[in-house]
C-alpha cells in the first residue's frame, strides 16, 4: 500500500504557564512512500517523528494536510478503519493475557462480516506466530518472555489482522545491543516476507541505514530529506543530515571559497569550480581523507587508534568546529606517530559544502 | 466515492456518541457531587435559619431570606462547645506530637541502625497492623479505669499514640535518604541523634507533615475511645460533645443551633483539607483507612 | 556493635512500650477475659473458666440482632460502594476539565466528623411532628408517602444506615481507584484503539484486569471496615442502638463494656473475639478468591 503525505501538519496548543505558543510538532510534511517498502523516520528526540507515526495510525488528528493510503484519503478515519498494525515502544502487551490471547485480541474486535470464525481466528494467530517464530510460546504470559520474544509477540499482534500498513515505534530501543542487531534483521525478514509497507521510528541512524529501503530524516517537525540510505549518506541536503548520518560522524570545518578554491584556514584544500566566493561549512566524511606527505590540509596529530582493518587518525585543526578530526585510513598505510602533524589530501566526493547561514548544501 | 461517504457517516455517529457519552458522564459526576455537597449545604442553611422559622416550615425550604447568627451564639453560649473544641485541640496536639516523636525514633532505628533481631522485630511490628482496635479496646478500657485515669487527658491520649502504619510509612521514607549522607555524617563525627534532627527530618519533612495531618484528622474524628473513657462533659471531645448536644443539648430540640455546632466542628477540618489537599489525598491513597 | 544495639533499642523503646502495653498485652488479655466466667468488674474476680461467655453472647437476642444488622450492612454496602466508586472513578478518568474540582468535592466526606455530619443526615431523613423532612418531600414529588427513616420501619432505618455508610466510605474508594486507573500505562489503551476495540471491551478486558489487585484490596478493606461499623449508626440513631434495633457487633461490644447496660468485659470480649473470627474468616476467603482471580 503506497502512503502519501500532503502538507501534513500537527500543532499542539501551548501547555506551559509562561510559553503559551503553539508547538508545531509536524510542519508541512509531504512525501510518498512506495508500496511494500520499509521506511525509517529518523531524527533526534522531539523532532516530530513519533507524532508523525501517531498521525499515520490515527491516534492523533492532523491540524492540516492529508494522508492517503493508496488512492484513498484516510485523514479523517479513526484508527480501527485504517487497517494499520502498530508496535509500541514498550510493546504494550496485555500482562494478564497469554501470548495467544494477546494475538487473538485484535481479531476478536472485528465485527459483522469481517469477523472470522473462532477456528479461523486461531488458525490465523498460529500462522502469524509461526511467521515470527513464537509458536511454542503461545501459552506464556508476557512477563515470562525475554525482551526479544515480547517484541515478536507485539509484531505478531500487529500483523494478525493483516494490516495494510505496519507501524513500529522505536521497536529496538528496549533491547540490549546484541539482541538489537539480531532483531532488526528479523524485522527486515518479516517485512520482506509479508511485503507490508512498514514505517518505523528510530533515533539510531545505524539502525535506520542498515535495514530500511528509505530513510526520512526529520528535525523540529520538518522533513529534511528522504531517500535511499546510501543516497542520503552520499548526498546530504543539509549540514544537519550530514552530521546525523554516519559513524563515526562527519568532520565539520569552517572554510572559505575564494576564486574557485576551498580554503580551510590558510590552506587551499580543494578545487570548487563554479562556487561563488563565500564563507562555508565544510563537511568531510572520515573516509574522505587520504594520508599524503604533501597533502594540502595540515592538522596537529593527537593520536592513532588501530582498529584492525582500519586505523583512525585523531587530529585537530583550529578551523574544526568539533573537538577532534577523526579520519579513517586503510591499515596498510604507514603513519609516523612521532610527527607533530599530519597532512591530508581529500577525496572530492566525500567533501560537502554548506552555506554558512542556512546550512544548505552547495553542490559543486 | 461511496466508501468515503460511509466513512464520514461513521465518523459523525462516533462523534455524536462521544458527545452523548460526555454529557452523560458529566451529569452522573455532577449528581454524585450534589449528593456529597448537599448535606454540607443543608447544614449551613439550617444553621442560619431562625429557630422559629425552622419549626414553622412544614415543607423544608431550600433557602432562607433572613439568615441569622443567633444559632451560632446559642451554640457557643448555651452548650459548652468551646470546651469541646478546646479539649479536642489539646487531645489532637498531644496525641499527634507524641505519635510523631515516637514514630520518628522507631522508624529511624528501623531504617538506619543495625541491631540484632531487627528484621524479626519489624515483622512483629507489621503484623500488629492487623490487630483490630475493637479487640484491644476492652483491656485498655479496664487498664485505664484501674489506673484511675478516666476523665483525664493522659487516659485519652496514651492508648491513641502508637500507629504502626505511620512508623512503616516513615521508615520507608527514611530509607530513601542515601546511605552516603549517613556515612559522611559519621565520618564528620555527627551523632545519630544530631543526624536525625539535622538531616533526616528536614529531608523527610513532607512525609512527616502528611503523617501529622492524617493523625490530626483521625484525632478530630475519634469517637469510640473518648466515649468509653470520659463521662464527665468537661473532658468531652467534639464527637462526644455533638452526641451530648443531640441528646440533652439545648433543653429542647433546637435543630438550627445543633447545625450551627456541627458547622463549627466541621469547618476546621475542611479548611485543613483545602489547604493540604494534595498531601492528604496522597497520604490516604498510600494506605490510610478511615476507622 | 554492642553500643549500636543498645542505642537502637533506646530509639525503639517508646514505640515498643506503647505497643506492648496498649496493643499486644490487651490482645492477649481479651482472649483471657473471654473465657473467664462470672468476672466481676468491681472486685476483679472470677469463678471459673470456660466457654459460657460465648454461649451467653450467642444466645443474646441483642447480639443476634447486631449480627444480622452488621451482615446486612456489609452485604449491601461493600458491593454497592465498590461498584459505584468504580463507575465514578472511570467517569472521572475519562474527563479533563473540572476533574480536580470533582476529585476535591468527592473527598470531602473523608475529612468530616462522622458523628457531626450524621446529624445532618438524621434531620434530612427524619420525620417529626413538625415536618416530614427533606427526603420525604422529595419522595412526595414521586407520589410516595412519608416514611420515618429514623424511628420508623426496620428497612427504612437500614436504608439510611447503608446510605450514610456508603457516603462515608466513597472518598477512600474513589481515591484509590482513580489513582489505580491513572497508573495504567496509556499505551495499552492506544494499542487497543489501533485495534478498534469497543469501549466496553476495553473496560472489561483491559482496564478491569489491570486494576483488579486494587479492586480486591478495596473489597477486603471494605469488608473489614463495614464489619466494624458503629459510629455511623450512633450518628444516625443515637447511643441507645439496642432500643433502635440498629445495633452493630462493635456497638454490642461497647454497650457490654460501658454505658447503661455495661460492666461486662467478659461478654464484651467474647463478642469481640467472635467478631474477630468472622472478619478473619471473611478476609481469608477473600484472599483465597483473589489468589485465583488476580494473576498479574
Amino acid at each position: 500500500m503506497k502512503i502519501v503525505l500532503e502538507n501534513l501538519t500537527k500543532t499542539f496548543p501551548g501547555r506551559g504557564k509562561k510559553d503559551r505558543n503553539d508547538v508545531t510538532a509536524v510542519d508541512h510534511i509531504s512525501c510518498e512512500i512506495p508500496d511494500g517498502e520499509l521506511i525509517a523516520l529518523l531524527g533526534p528526540s522531539g523532532c516530530g517523528k513519533s507524532t508523525t507515526l501517531n498521525l499515520l495510525c490515527g491516534l492523533e488528528k492532523p491540524t492540516a494536510g492529508s494522508i492517503y493510503f493508496g488512492e484513498e484519503n484516510i485523514t479523517e478515519l479513526p484508527p480501527e478503519l485504517r487497517g494499520v498494525g502498530m508496535v509500541f515502544q514498550n510493546y504494550a502487551l496485555y500482562p494478564h493475557m497469554t501470548v495467544k490471547q494477546n494475538i487473538l485480541f485484535p481479531l476478536e474486535n472485528l465485527k459483522g462480516k469481517d469477523r472470522p470464525s473462532k477456528e479461523e481466528m486461531v488458525n490465523r494467530a498460529m500462522e502469524t506466530a509461526r511467521l515470527v517464530q513464537i509458536e511454542e510460546l503461545m501459552d506464556r504470559k508476557p512477563k515470562e518472555l525475554s525482551g526479544g520474544q515480547q517484541q515478536r509477540v507485539a509484531i505478531a499482534r500487529a500483523l494478525v489482522k493483516m494490516p495494510r500498513v505496519l507501524l513500529l515505534d522505536e521497536p529496538l530501543s528496549n533491547l540490549d545491543a546484541r539482541l538489537r542487531l539480531q532483531t532488526r534483521e528479523e524485522i527486515r525478514k518479516i517485512q520482506k516476507k509479508t511485503g507490508i509497507t512498514t514505517v518505523f521510528v528510530t533515533h539510531d541512524q545505524d539502525e535506520a541505514m542498515s535495514i530500511s529501503d528509505r530513510i526520512a530524516v526529520m528535525r523540529s517537525g520538518v522533513l529534511m530529506q528522504i531517500g535511499k540510505p546510501q543516497e542520503v549518506y552520499d548526498n546530504p541536503a543539509s549540514l544537519f543530515v550530514a552530521k546525523f548520518l554516519g559513524t563515526p560522524p562527519i568532520n565539520v570545518f569552517e572554510g572559505n571559497v575564494r576564486g574557485g578554491m576551498l580554503y580551510i584556514g590558510d590552506e587551499a584544500v580543494l578545487s570548487t569550480e563554479g562556487v561563488p566566493d563565500q564563507e562555508v561549512f565544510v563537511g568531510i566524511r572520515p573516509e574522505g581523507f587520504i594520508l599524503k606527505e604533501d597533502g594540502p590540509l595540515t592538522c596537529q596529530l593527537e593520536r592513532v587508534e588501530i582498529m584492525g582493518r582500519d586505523i583512525s587518525i585523531i587530529s585537530s585543526h583550529k578551523a574544526c568546529a568539533g573537538q577532534n578530526i577523526r579520519s579513517i585510513i586503510n591499515a596498510e598505510t604507514k603513519v609516523d606517530t612521532a610527527s607533530p602533524s599530519v597532512r591530508f589530501a581529500l577525496k572530492p566526493g566525500k567533501v560537502f559544502l554548506f552555506r554558512k547561514e542556512t546550512e544548505e548544501r552547495i553542490v559543486f | 466515492m461511496g466508501q468515503q461517504a460511509e466513512y464520514e457517516k461513521q465518523e459523525k455517529t462516533a462523534a455524536r456518541r462521544n458527545k452523548i457519552r460526555k454529557i452523560l458522564t458529566y451529569t452522573a459526576l455532577s449528581l454524585w457531587a450534589l449528593i456529597v455537597l448537599f448535606p454540607f449545604y443543608w447544614m449551613l442553611l439550617t444553621s442560619v435559619k431562625s429557630y422559629g422559622a425552622y419549626n414553622a416550615e412544614h415543607i423544608p425550604s431550600f433557602f432562607t431570606l433572613s439568615p441569622t447568627i443567633q444559632n451560632y451564639i446559642d451554640a457557643f453560649t448555651s452548650v459548652p462547645l468551646v470546651g469541646y473544641l478546646l479539649n479536642t485541640v489539646i487531645f489532637a496536639v498531644l496525641t499527634t506530637v507524641l505519635m510523631v516523636v515516637v514514630s520518628v525514633l522507631a522508624a529511624y532505628a528501623f531504617a538506619r541502625l543495625d541491631f540484632r533481631g531487627k528484621n524479626l522485630l519489624f515483622t512483629a511490628f507489621l503484623s500488629m497492623m492487623m490487630i483490630p482496635a475493637e479487640l484491644v479496646v476492652i483491656t485498655n478500657f479496664v487498664t485505664i479505669t484501674n489506673l484511675d485515669m478516666r476523665n483525664t487527658f493522659a487516659g485519652l491520649v496514651l492508648p491513641s499514640v502508637t500507629s504502626v502504619f505511620y512508623i512503616y510509612l516513615l521508615k520507608e521514607n527514611f530509607e530513601q535518604v542515601p546511605d552516603e549522607l549517613y556515612r559522611a555524617a559519621k565520618v564528620d563525627g555527627t551523632s545519630d541523634l544530631k543526624f536525625l534532627l539535622k538531616v533526616m527530618i528536614p529531608i523527610c519533612r513532607p512525609t512527616i507533615i502528611t503523617v501529622t495531618i492524617l493523625k490530626i484528622i483521625e484525632c478530630w474524628n475519634s469517637y469510640v475511645w473518648p466515649r468509653l473513657i470520659t463521662d464527665d462533659p468537661a473532658y468531652y471531645l467534639v464527637s462526644n460533645g455533638i452526641q451530648e448536644i443531640r441528646e440533652n443539648g439545648f433543653g429542647r430540640e433546637n435543630i438550627p443551633a445543633m447545625m450551627a455546632a456541627v458547622v463549627v466542628i466541621s469547618v476546621p477540618l475542611i479548611i485543613l483539607f483545602l489547604v493540604f489537599r494534595k498531601k492528604i489525598m496522597e497520604g490516604v491513597s498510600r494506605g490510610g483507612m478511615k476507622g | 556493635m554492642n553500643t549500636n544495639n543498645k542505642k537502637a533499642w533506646l530509639y525503639l523503646l517508646p514505640a515498643t512500650l506503647f505497643l506492648a502495653f496498649f496493643l499486644v498485652y490487651p490482645l492477649i488479655d481479651v482472649f483471657i477475659y473471654s473465657v473467664e466466667e462470672g468476672y466481676n468488674f468491681a472486685s476483679q474476680t472470677y469463678f471459673g473458666t470456660g466457654l459460657y461467655n460465648f454461649s451467653y453472647v450467642l444466645h443474646d437476642p441483642f447480639f443476634l440482632q447486631a449480627v444480622k444488622n452488621t451482615f446486612i450492612l456489609v452485604i449491601i454496602t461493600v458491593p454497592v460502594s465498590t461498584g459505584l466508586a468504580l463507575l465514578i472513578s472511570a467517569g472521572l478518568s475519562s474527563i479533563r476539565p473540572l476533574r480536580d474540582l470533582f476529585q476535591t468535592i468527592y473527598f470531602l466526606p473523608y475529612v468530616t466528623n462522622t458523628l457531626a455530619v450524621g446529624l445532618v443526615f438524621m434531620i434530612l431523613f427524619q420525620k417529626t411532628e413538625y415536618t416530614d423532612g427533606l427526603v420525604n418531600l422529595i419522595l412526595g414529588w414521586f407520589g410516595r408517602g412519608p416514611v420515618d427513616f429514623i424511628d420508623g420501619p426496620y428497612w427504612a432505618k437500614m436504608f439510611v444506615l447503608c446510605f450514610y455508610t456508603i457516603w462515608i466510605v466513597m472518598p477512600f474508594k474513589i481515591l484509590v481507584l482513580t489513582s489505580a486507573l491513572s497508573s495504567v500505562n496509556p499505551d495499552y489503551y492506544r494499542a487497543a484503539r489501533v485495534d478498534g476495540t469497543p469501549r466496553l471491551r476495553v473496560f472489561t478486558k483491559i482496564t478491569l484486569p489491570m486494576i483488579s489487585p486494587m479492586i480486591f484490596y478495596l473489597v477486603i478493606t471494605g469488608f473489614i471496615g463495614a464489619f466494624k461499623a458503629y459510629s455511623d449508626a450512633v450518628a444516625l440513631f443515637g447511643t441507645d442502638l439496642n432500643a433502635a434495633g440498629m445495633n452493630t457487633i462493635v456497638g454490642y461490644v461497647y454497650d457490654m463494656l460501658y454505658g447503661d447496660s455495661g460492666g461486662y468485659p467478659s461478654y464484651a470480649s467474647a463478642a469481640a473475639v467472635i467478631l474477630f473470627a468472622i472478619v478473619l474468616t471473611i478476609t481469608c476467603v477473600n484472599l483465597l478468591a483473589s489468589r485465583k482471580k488476580v494473576r498479574i
